[in-house]
């Protein structure tokens, strides 16, 4: 069932969270609300879910509005970024309440618990409570617990922020997969684009309050709508400059830009991903630029070099790989030119 | 999983030995003085007279009366704060809404005013030439010098126990776990009887408890609303000051020994409920054992 939002505008006094904000989820993908904190991406889910009520705008489920409806009525799976387990339950019990509080059968209630049980791969643990559980395996309940009443969309906020770093890792592989298994429309937030983009069909990046780009994790990574979308991404060399006559001069560098083909210069940002950037030892012409080597660190993937411009003074970031490193025979101190293999130009809106 | 941890001596914060020793030195003088001497006090003089007076005492009609009397007070006055508290708790903790600040400010009220002011309140809205005397003359309500009295002042003086006991309570432990319940399906009144109040039970009794002994002990207010009918309108503590008044020591300090072993019991129970509340919070509060997905 796709989900829709149209037009939501949520404030907490002064402080607008959502500012009129549009987003289309299909049915059965898993979809990530992706931006740093105070963004609105909880708020939006929190609207979604019906947990929050919007100052202005609707949610649709498939055709049906839910606006009006409370969380209680919208029968969907959230999953709290805590867990919100109750904490004087079982385990059993907790994924049970949803059934209970519908009155179900105890026979149905049993059968539906444990092939739930047996999904989160934790049978062994159904009368424990959840103090007596690791996080990971809290967050399973968690999720468990949301899909019992068997929801039409499931939500999860931020469902592995207060987890360390290996069992983040492998929460989100299961979720992925299980997402797989069961084809639920699902929504989830979370300030980390490594997760956006490991686990999501798609992504939507937000900041204050608006959606700045949505699209597949491929397509977003590939082409960043702006310099916001472009600098969260991650890791990027920022140089300032400017546009004029179809070309832009950023940071030493020049290169085309025919989106700009006027004679009164404008300013501009062009962002380059360090693996963006090559370096050698001799000029390439316009399009390089000689730089000092101040640090190298080869103990990851690839070779991360730390440079310092000679004219302007700025510092870059660059990833080469091991063999174009050895074949440089670089050092610390070395002058090296660097080139960049692509370069985003963004125009600073006046 | 082993919570007990050792208790560390910091020797950057440890006193000297002799500072330590006077320190204690002094709260033991002070809690001797001021608590145990008068509980010893308050026991030998009721058995002064022997085993036989004391029961006398207890079981005279007008002592009698009086403990009817308490324990009517208490039975109404206690499950009524109970509700109220829980609702006030509920709204405070729960909701943001205008006028926040003032109704936590107002709940704190009864602490401020002396409860002599308190019974005089009452007097001067419901007693004669008050602006609803004539009405309660017209339908023969009669509320200052009668029970109705007793226990409107006596719920003055003890609302704020259960509230704040809760608002604190319900404000550590968050609205997260009653979200959950909503989101999967239960209504209002689920979500309050499974979720909410297996939460805050032990906070609950904890407010219930206190509110109680200050229910059965209260003095002040009763005695300005009372008028001290004897048989009729005498609480407990009241009738203990009009025997001591009378100069009947042993008679006096029986009926006192009863709210005496009531502060007793209460202590009992506290420091039960104290100690699960606590618990409780700890679990609901517990940080994530860093671990593994097994």
């Amino acid at each position: 069932m796709k989900i829709e939002a149209h037009g939501i505008t949520k404030k907490f006094g002064d402080f607008t969270a959502l500012n009129n904000v549009d987003l289309q989820v299909p049915p059965g993908q898993l979809v990530a609300l992706l931006g740093p904190s105070g963004s609105g991406k909880t708020t939006l889910l929190r609207v979604i879910a019906g947990l929050e009520s919007a100052d202005r705008g609707e949610v649709l489920y498939g055709e049906d509005n839910v606006t009006g409806l409370s969380a209680k009525e919208r029968n969907v799976g959230f999953v709290f970024q805590h867990y919100a387990l109750f904490s004087h339950m079982t385990i059993f019990e907790n994924i049970a309440f949803g059934l209970r509080v519908r009155k179900w059968k105890n026979g149905a209630v049993r059968e539906r618990v444990r092939e739930l049980l047996k999904l989160i791969q934790l049978e062994s643990l159904e009368k424990r409570y959840p103090s007596q559980l690791s996080g990971g395996q809290r967050q399973r309940v968690a999720l468990a617990r949301s899909l019992a009443p068997q929801p039409k969309v499931l939500l999860l906020d931020e469902p592995f922020g207060a987890l360390d770093a290996k069992v983040r890792q492998e929460l989100r592989r299961w979720l992925r997969r299980l997402h797989d298994e069961i084809h639920m429309t699902s929504v989830f937030v979370t300030h980390d684009q490594e997760e956006a983009f490991e686990v999501a069909d798609l992504v939507v990046v937000m900041n204050q309050g608006r959606i700045e780009q949505i699209g597949s994790p491929d397509a977003i990574f590939a082409h960043p709508a702006n310099a916001f979308v472009m600098s969260f991404l991650g890791n990027v060399n920022v140089f300032h400059g400017r546009v004029q006559n179809g070309r832009a001069e950023v940071g030493g560098f020049e290169v085309p830009y025919p989106e700009h083909p006027h004679a009164e210069p404008q300013q501009a940002t062009a962002y380059v991903r360090p693996h963006e950037l090559d370096v050698d030892r001799v000029s390439h012409g316009e399009g390089s630029l000689p730089t000092r080597v101040l640090r190298i660190a080869r103990s990851g993937p690839l070779v991360k070099l730390s440079l310092m411009a000679f004219d302007e003074q700025i510092p870059l970031e660059v990833e080469l790989d091991h063999q174009r490193d050895h074949d440089l025979e670089l050092k610390i101190g070395d002058e090296v030119y660097v080139y960049p293999h692509q370069v985003r130009v963004f125009v600073e809106e006046t | 999983m082993s919570e007990t941890t050792l208790p560390i001596r910091n020797e950057a914060t440890t006193d000297p030995l002799w500072v330590r020793v006077l320190l204690t030195g002094l709260a033991l003088a002070f809690l001797a003085i001021f608590l145990l001497v008068p509980l010893g006090i308050v026991f030998t003089e009721a058995f002064k007279k022997g085993l036989q007076v004391y029961l006398a005492s207890i079981v005279e009609p007008d002592a009698l009366a009086a403990i009817r009397l308490t324990l009517l007070t208490a039975l109404i006055a206690v499950p009524l704060n109970m509700l109220f508290g829980l609702a006030a708790a509920w709204a405070i903790a729960r909701f943001e809404f205008r006028g926040k600040a003032i109704l936590t400010t107002l709940i704190d009220l009864p602490f401020a005013v002396s409860p002599v002011i308190a019974g005089l309140i009452f007097v001067l809205v419901f007693g004669a030439g008050g602006p609803l005397w004539t009405w309660l003359q017209a339908h023969h309500l009669k509320v200052i010098f009668a029970t109705p009295g007793i226990v409107l002042a006596t719920m003055f003086v003890t609302f704020p126990f259960v509230a704040r006991e809760l608002i604190s309570f319900m404000q550590a432990q968050g609205a997260q776990e009653e979200e959950a319940a909503v989101v999967l399906g239960a209504s209002g009144w689920q979500m309050f009887r499974r979720v909410t109040l297996p939460n805050i039970k032990w906070g609950l009794l904890y407010g219930v408890i206190l509110c109680n002994a200050r229910a059965m002990g209260e003095f002040g207010a009763v005695s300005v609303v009372s008028g001290h009918i004897r048989g009729m309108t005498n609480t407990i503590p009241l009738q203990v000051e009009i025997l001591y008044n009378e100069y009947q020591f042993a008679a006096s300090f029986a009926v006192a020994s009863l709210l005496a072993l009531l502060a007793l019991v209460t202590l009992l129970i506290k420091k039960f409920i104290e100690h699960r509340a606590h618990l409780q919070l700890l679990e609901s509060q517990k940080p994530l054992p860093s671990g593994d997905v097994s």
